[in-house]
């Protein structure tokens, strides 16, 4: 019926309603979706992390605060956010370093533009690859017959099992990270870079400052507010990294690489702890909303 | 002058080391890939294949099953890039041209919403999924895939609408055109770079997804190409030239997109960070 309406001249009053619904009609997909998608699951996921037996058991009981007292002590638990902990921070420290130090050759001027082309490709390979390809390529480079040990054996190395060996397993997932994940940072630098303007630098010479000083005082702070997002950034998605993990080592050997991530995942869908998995998937959730926090509050005020 | 060459040859010494840095692995993946399987761990190693053969490609390709993979992540890939085109358009539209209540509080909501969790929606998902008949199937996938893509999507449309002047859009209303008609004549086609940029990133995102692809899926015939290259390694253990051609050939469609339309993949991987 309303379709066939608009094929007359349109009253003017639906006309008028029409367009001050205009933009609640555009949103409204995106929002349906949004809501439907988010807002559901995640109270879900809140309800079952207070019940006992969620998704196993028919009219689950109400369990309090029981699934997260479970999980917080559960030396496993605490394993994971150490883990987790640590490769975030290692990863981005490192994304950072590396990105920047990336960013800096190639903003050279001594070295003609297309091999600086070329080198911007071969340096933004490793991110081109999906995870599950960086994944068992890696397993197979850090095989302890491998060609890493093959390498090392030139600098008197024994060969090393890197993945299954617990002490050097969780060094080796982060490596593998941050070899993925630099370029993410390089870009965005690279363009920071660029947008420095000569006469900075060149002021800064005047004054006679060297080039260390230069790069600290004039460079660095010019950066800071994307060092700044990118870090908060890579921070969220390196602490919700799953595939990598679950492709190499599957949290192992013991819990020497087990991460948040995949600790909760074997929680719900290798023992079908549900209630358990939900209150931890929570305790994700708060950590990755708390980083988000910050991100957001920097973006404002950059944006003023 | 002698500074000059010194420092010339400083930075060329660490180009070249970061180019075996991040070349040296993919380099190793391809030759692996060409080589039979006992020469995998021949020693010493060799880059250069001593039996240079495409046998390990053969397999993979003659294998209907790793094709099934593909035709999976193209049909994931295509849908979700599409519906989330749409969907982003209209709301970056709504966004960029409009006023009206609840604008702030809903953009603020999509930026946070990118911040959540995939492990924090899985399990609600799963059993969703399940619920709905949806476990399994291409639908369920792509629904899922929908929420990852989407408040990236939209955040990125803006900053396009938004660079673009509103006499655009006013000249089709003077002409007695609707803000429907000003969307799709006139600013969707100016801003197809940006539709491109964030096509691509989409598409990316949904053939790269590992996690949900796990999870939502049972059968061999649903699994993607990230699912796929890990089901390769527990099958036939360690048939390790099959799985680095398996990891070649699932790479194509990103390595083509990376190389002909480079502008368009890194302003999508920069538009989150340094635009905002």
């Amino acid at each position: 019926m309303t379709l066939k309406k608009t094929w007359r001249p349109r009253p003017r009053g639906a006309a008028a309603i029409l367009r001050v619904a205009a933009p609640y009609l555009y949103v409204l997909p995106a929002v349906a979706l949004l809501a439907s998608l988010l807002v559901i699951p995640i109270s879900t996921v809140i309800g079952y992390s207070f019940l006992q037996g969620a998704v196993t058991v028919r009219n689950a009981p109400f369990a309090g605060i029981d699934n997260y007292v479970a999980v917080l002590s559960d030396p496993r638990f605490t394993a994971s956010l150490g883990n987790t902990a640590i490769f975030v921070a290692l990863s981005v420290a490192a994304h950072l370093l590396l990105g920047l130090a990336f960013a800096s050759l190639l903003n050279t001027r001594l070295v003609g533009a297309l091999p600086l082309a070329i080198f911007r490709a071969i340096y933004l390979l490793p991110w081109v690859f999906t995870v599950a390809v960086v994944a068992v390529l890696w397993r197979l480079l850090f095989d302890p017959a491998g060609v890493v040990n093959y390498l090392l054996s030139f600098l008197g190395a024994d060969a090393v099992a890197w993945l299954g060996d617990s002490a050097t397993a969780l060094g080796a997932v982060t490596f593998i990270n941050i070899w993925s994940g630099y370029p993410f940072f390089m870009v965005s630098l690279l363009a920071g870079l660029q947008t420095i303007p000569g006469e900075l630098h060149e002021a800064a010479r005047v004054d006679g400052a060297h080039a260390l000083q230069r790069f600290w005082h004039v460079t660095i702070p010019h950066l800071r507010p994307v060092i700044v997002s990118m870090s908060l950034l890579d921070a969220i998605w390196t602490s919700q990294q799953f595939a990598l993990i679950w492709i190499t080592t599957g949290g192992g050997p013991g819990n020497a690489t087990e991460l948040l991530s995949t600790y909760t995942y074997r929680l719900a869908f290798s023992q079908y702890q549900f209630s358990q998995a939900s209150a931890s998937a929570v305790i994700v959730l708060v950590i990755s909303m708390l980083l988000a926090f910050f991100y957001v509050r920097h973006l404002r005020r950059e944006a003023r | 002058m002698k500074g000059r060459i010194l420092e010339r040859l400083a930075i060329w010494l660490g180009l070249i080391a970061g180019a075996l840095f991040a070349g040296l692995p993919i380099a190793w993946m391809v030759s692996s890939s060409l080589k039979t399987n006992s020469e995998i761990f021949a020693s010493p190693p060799r880059l250069i294949p001593e039996d240079f053969t495409w046998d390990a490609y053969a397999a993979i390709l003659g294998n209907p099953e790793n094709l099934r993979f593909f035709f999976n992540s193209i049909v994931v890939g295509v849908a979700v890039t599409l519906l989330t085109l749409l969907v982003a358009t209209l709301a970056a539209y709504a966004f960029s041209r409009f006023e009206f209540r609840f604008r702030s509080t809903i953009n603020m909501v999509i930026v946070s919403v990118q911040a959540v969790p995939p492990i924090t929606l899985l399990i609600p998902f799963f059993g969703l999924v399940v619920t709905f008949g949806l476990y399994n199937s291409y639908l369920g996938l792509i629904l899922t895939y929908l929420v990852f893509t989407m408040p990236y999507a939209i955040v990125m449309m803006i900053s396009y609408f938004s660079a673009l002047p509103r006499e655009l859009d006013e000249a089709v209303k003077v002409d007695g055109g609707t803000s429907w008609t000003a969307l799709w004549r006139v600013l969707v086609p100016v801003a197809l770079p940006g539709l491109t940029s964030v096509a691509i990133y989409t598409f990316l995102q949904s053939w790269n997804e590992y996690l949900f692809a796990l999870t939502l899926t049972q059968t061999n015939d649903m699994r993607t190409i990230p699912v796929g290259i890990q089901l390769l390694m527990g099958q036939n253990t360690y048939q390790w030239n099959q799985i680095m051609a398996m990891s070649v050939l699932g790479s194509i469609p990103v390595l083509v997109i990376f190389i002909f339309l480079q502008r368009y993949f890194l302003s999508g991987l920069t538009a989150g960070s340094v635009k905002s």
